[in-house]
């Protein structure tokens, strides 16, 4: 019964579409993909499955992002880590399925050791031959390494612009050492040459529609955590800490164990979605690292609304689309596309798509908007 | 006709076992003919030591020839020349007076066979030779091949060569060549300490290994002096090396903190979270090229001022862009660090894209001019001029940024306005305008920095990416709104990089740099050298 409260306090109308428009994706691509005819208009082509599944995975993490930037007030620039740390995780259990059929048919090491010659599997490759350790590690990982360094930046007190460098430098600092070949994760190559996920072909399509709807479901999940954190008690202190951290201090709260929270269980959502993402795409490289991308999440944040839950769904899945379509038709723009929309956004629309949305109504309606809570404009 | 003469020679040769009465250059041909007969490597042997002992140096080009194999008979007449490859078949050349030969085919010449032990034969008499040599570079170059690699048989030769030598700086060479030769000798250990103390004092890892190879081979007190003085190099060399490393560091502490102290402004000084500061260095990179460019183009002469002259266009450049962004984005954005962060990450990537698609993808070449190609030696270091002139340029751009900002009126205002804006404000300054001209200036600096950095680094759209996030670590470490902290900061990262790289490597090294960085922040939230009081919170 608690449960049912703390999961449904929350629950507002548009929350409520959101997921049920999700389980809906769930369901009916992977019917359209696998019962219509390739002929057919209502067919879904494999690779559109691949990249909305991809996109998915995104919102996850855009998702996640705002739960710590939108709700809590700490930009961090390196959510990209955590990602790739849930993609790794998932990879090095993708990699331990191959077994023997490698290029180099070893059974014990996966084909870079053999390739580094190297004679037996490192400590940290122990234990990934088994599902359930590797989504163990899957949430593990990304928890523990943003549980330490949360725990040492928020002690301390580094907040605001200082925290957002370190965040950068930690994601920067993680990718030159993914980069190195001794570090066993496969070196600039990364992992790939995925064979099985639990005895199903990672290729065949029914794999895929699986991956596909678990991604769904898995955001529908991460969706219902966030809304019962932010609507809890919890939840207003976060709010307490975004917008005024010395007040809340005053009133006798502890700010930074109220943001380790946030910082980590966001972490935790940011490395499930990798690791939903890896087998998606086929590899997961030490790129996913790169500062650019962690960046990149932000704005889409930024760009569906953040503060809101819709938001960074939304966020996510209309830049993506957006830089499929322009690097389809204008590679060369793209980027200049992206720069513009951190500047446009920036500028002109802090609230997001769901904050033009919700000023939209109220002038047509005259009636004030449906509840989002809205970042205070000055932080930090 | 020239064949002609040689076959004579050949034929002279034959039965030429008084040879002695010929002249130089006769006596030279003969020996070198017999080369043509020469049945297997004692044979020639003999003929090299012939040529040896006639002391003269003008048979240098024929043995160091034959040392390297490129000396050749030719089949249809015997005749010996020097070849060289070119064009369809070999170019020959006249193996004693050096003149052109004309040409013949690879396949009409065979090869002089020489084996190793023959080539160092050859070394060595050459090195004999070369100490009498009327040239005063080669007679030094002859003392320092035999020093590395002496004999106890060269010391007859090296005494006659120091006896008759009048220019000091050889014949201190020659007599470190002397030494060593003594130590590969079998003579008495006085001499032989004495040598040691001379060698001692010469350092250098030739002279370590020598030392080292003689305590092997030596005992009783010999050994406990070259022992000695092994130790006492490897102390020199151990000094040398982080010397060496200090340089290192320097080096790239000074590329540090040009990268760093326009941010150090912008950052520091205004508090404004500058994502494009990288790209303002790469738009100085870019203006230095199309500067250089004009120049190869029209005016070649000025080639060795371009830079110079690139100087002022890239700060102008990089400025008025800096204005632009300043009064179009951030100027909205006051307050909002984190926004601020985001638009101009956005704007990074913009002029990224805007550089790649006018230039293209690829690294630009840019020239080093004259003065700062090369590089000199000081002891054990070895110091590059381009390396020496960028920590001159970045130690000069620092002060001058120094003395602008404490000793200027718009240094004044720029303090003012950084320490209480609306009191500032009262007083009458347009705090607007100090705003422009302090992000003018952070991102002119930017364009002066990467002039410098044009010449040392890949000159791509992505230069400025590999920078930013080092000189927002030199900014966060060195303390905000303090231009000695970055300095501090960037000398001391570029130095702990380059102590950590020898034994962690380069990205390791670079990676526990990070980590260090972020534990330190843990400690000193605010830099080295933090401000205090009412500021810091404002």
């Amino acid at each position: 019964m608690i449960l049912t409260r703390f999961f449904m306090g929350g629950f507002d109308r548009r929350i409520t579409i959101l997921i049920v428009l999700l389980l809906l994706l769930a369901l009916l691509v992977p019917m359209l993909h696998l019962l219509m005819p390739p002929t057919s208009f209502f067919h879904v082509p494999t690779f559109m499955v691949a990249l909305l599944g991809k996109y998915l995975t995104y919102a996850l993490l855009a998702l996640s992002l705002d739960l710590v930037w939108g709700y809590c007030g700490i930009l961090s620039l390196g959510h990209g880590a955590f990602f790739a740390l849930g993609g790794y995780a998932m990879g090095m259990y993708l990699m331990r399925q191959i077994g023997s059929r490698g290029s180099y048919g070893n059974a014990e090491l996966p084909d870079f050791m053999v390739f580094l010659n190297w004679k037996e599997l490192p400590w940290f490759w122990y234990g990934f031959d088994s599902f359930a350790f590797a989504m163990l590690m899957v949430m593990l990982v990304p928890g523990l390494l943003a549980f330490v360094f949360g725990w040492f930046a928020f002690r301390s007190r580094v907040t605001g612009v200082y925290l957002s460098i370190i965040t950068q430098a930690m994601t920067y600092a993680l990718m030159l050492a993914f980069f190195r070949n001794n570090m066993g994760f496969g070196g600039n190559n990364g992992l790939t040459d995925f064979k099985d996920i639990l005895g199903f072909n990672v290729q065949a399509p029914e794999t895929r529609m699986a991956l596909f709807a678990a991604s769904a479901v898995a955001l529908c999940l991460g969706i219902l955590v966030t809304s019962a954190l932010v609507n809890s008690k919890y939840g207003k202190l976060m709010i307490g800490v975004r917008d005024s951290e010395s007040r809340l201090r005053f009133l006798g709260y502890r700010p930074e164990s109220i943001k380790l929270v946030a910082f980590t269980v966001s972490a935790v959502m940011a490395g499930v979605a990798g690791a939903l993402y890896v087998p998606q795409v086929g590899i997961i490289n030490p790129g996913e690292f790169e500062p650019g991308n962690s960046i990149e999440v932000v704005i889409w944040t930024a760009v569906g609304g953040r503060g809101t839950i819709v938001g960074p769904v939304i966020g996510a899945l209309l830049v993506n689309a957006g830089k499929s379509w322009f690097t389809g038709v204008l590679p060369e723009f793209w980027l200049f596309a992206l720069g513009g929309l951190f500047v446009f956004v920036t500028l002109f629309m802090p609230k997001g798509v769901v904050g033009v949305w919700a000023s939209f109504k109220t002038r047509w309606r005259a009636k004030p908007p449906a509840e989002i809570s809205q970042p205070a404009e000055a932080q930090t | 006709m020239r064949a002609l003469k040689i076959i004579v020679f050949v034929l002279l040769s034959c039965f030429a076992s008084v040879s002695l009465a010929w002249s130089g250059e006769a006596e030279i041909r003969a020996s070198i003919a017999q080369l043509a007969t020469a049945k297997g490597f004692p044979e020639i042997e003999k003929i090299v030591k012939d040529l040896a002992a006639l002391g003269d140096p003008l048979v240098n080009p024929a043995l160091t020839a034959l040392a390297d194999g490129n000396l050749q008979v030719r089949k249809s007449d015997n005749a010996i020349f020097i070849t060289r490859d070119g064009g369809a078949g070999v170019a020959l050349i006249d193996p004693v007076t050096g003149e052109d030969a004309g040409e013949a085919a690879k396949a009409d010449v065979v090869k002089i066979k020489v084996n190793n032990g023959l080539r160092r034969i050859i070394r060595d008499s050459l090195g004999n030779l070369t100490l009498q040599s009327p040239d005063t570079a080669t007679r030094l170059q002859a003392a320092q091949t035999i020093f590395r690699n002496s004999d106890a048989s060269q010391l007859v030769a090296l005494d006659a060569a120091i006896s008759s030598e009048k220019i000091s700086a050889v014949k201190t060479q020659m007599e470190l060549a002397r030494a060593s030769a003594i130590l590969n000798s079998d003579r008495g250990d006085d001499e032989k300490i004495a040598a040691i103390t001379l060698i001692k004092e010469r350092g250098g890892r030739d002279a370590l290994s020598l030392l080292t190879a003689t305590e092997a081979k030596t005992n009783g007190l010999v050994k406990d002096q070259a022992g000695a003085a092994v130790a006492s190099i490897e102390r020199s060399l151990a000094f040398w090396a982080t010397g060496q490393n200090v340089w290192y560091g320097l080096s790239l502490g000074s590329v540090l903190l040009l990268a760093a102290i326009g941010l150090a402004i912008t950052f520091g000084v205004m508090g404004v979270i500058n994502m494009a500061h990288g790209e303002m260095v790469m738009l100085g990179a870019y203006t230095t090229f199309v500067t250089q460019d004009i120049i190869r183009d029209s005016f070649p002469g000025l080639f060795d001022w371009s830079l110079l002259i690139a100087l002022p266009l890239a700060f102008l450049v990089a400025a008025i862009v800096g204005v632009i962004i300043e009064r179009g984005i951030i100027r909205h954005l006051y307050g909002r660090p984190l926004e601020t962060l985001l638009a101009t990450w956005g704007v990074s990537l913009i002029l990224q894209q805007g550089v790649r698609s006018i230039f293209g993808p690829t690294n630009q070449e840019v020239g080093n001019p004259s003065w700062m190609s090369g590089s000199f030696q000081i002891g054990e270091l070895d110091i590059t001029w381009n390396r020496l002139w960028i920590i001159v340029f970045s130690l000069i751009v620092f002060f001058v940024l120094l003395v602008a900002l404490n000793r200027t009126p718009l240094g004044l205002q720029m303090r003012a306005v950084t320490q209480n804006r609306r009191m500032a404000s009262a007083m009458g300054i347009r705090t607007p305008f100090v705003d422009s001209m302090t992000f003018a200036l952070g991102s002119g600096i930017a364009g002066i920095a990467g002039v410098a950095l044009s010449q040392i680094d890949n000159v791509s759209p992505n230069l400025g990416q590999s920078y930013i996030i080092d000189s927002f670590m030199v900014v966060v470490f060195g303390g905000v709104g303090n231009l000695w902290g970055t300095l501090v900061g960037a000398l001391s990262l570029g130095i702990l990089n380059k102590f950590l790289e020898p034994f962690a490597g380069a990205v390791l090294g670079k990676i526990l740099v990070l980590i260090l960085i972020i534990l330190f922040i843990q400690k000193r939230p605010r830099g080295l050298f933090a401000l205090k009081g009412r500021a810091v919170e404002a």
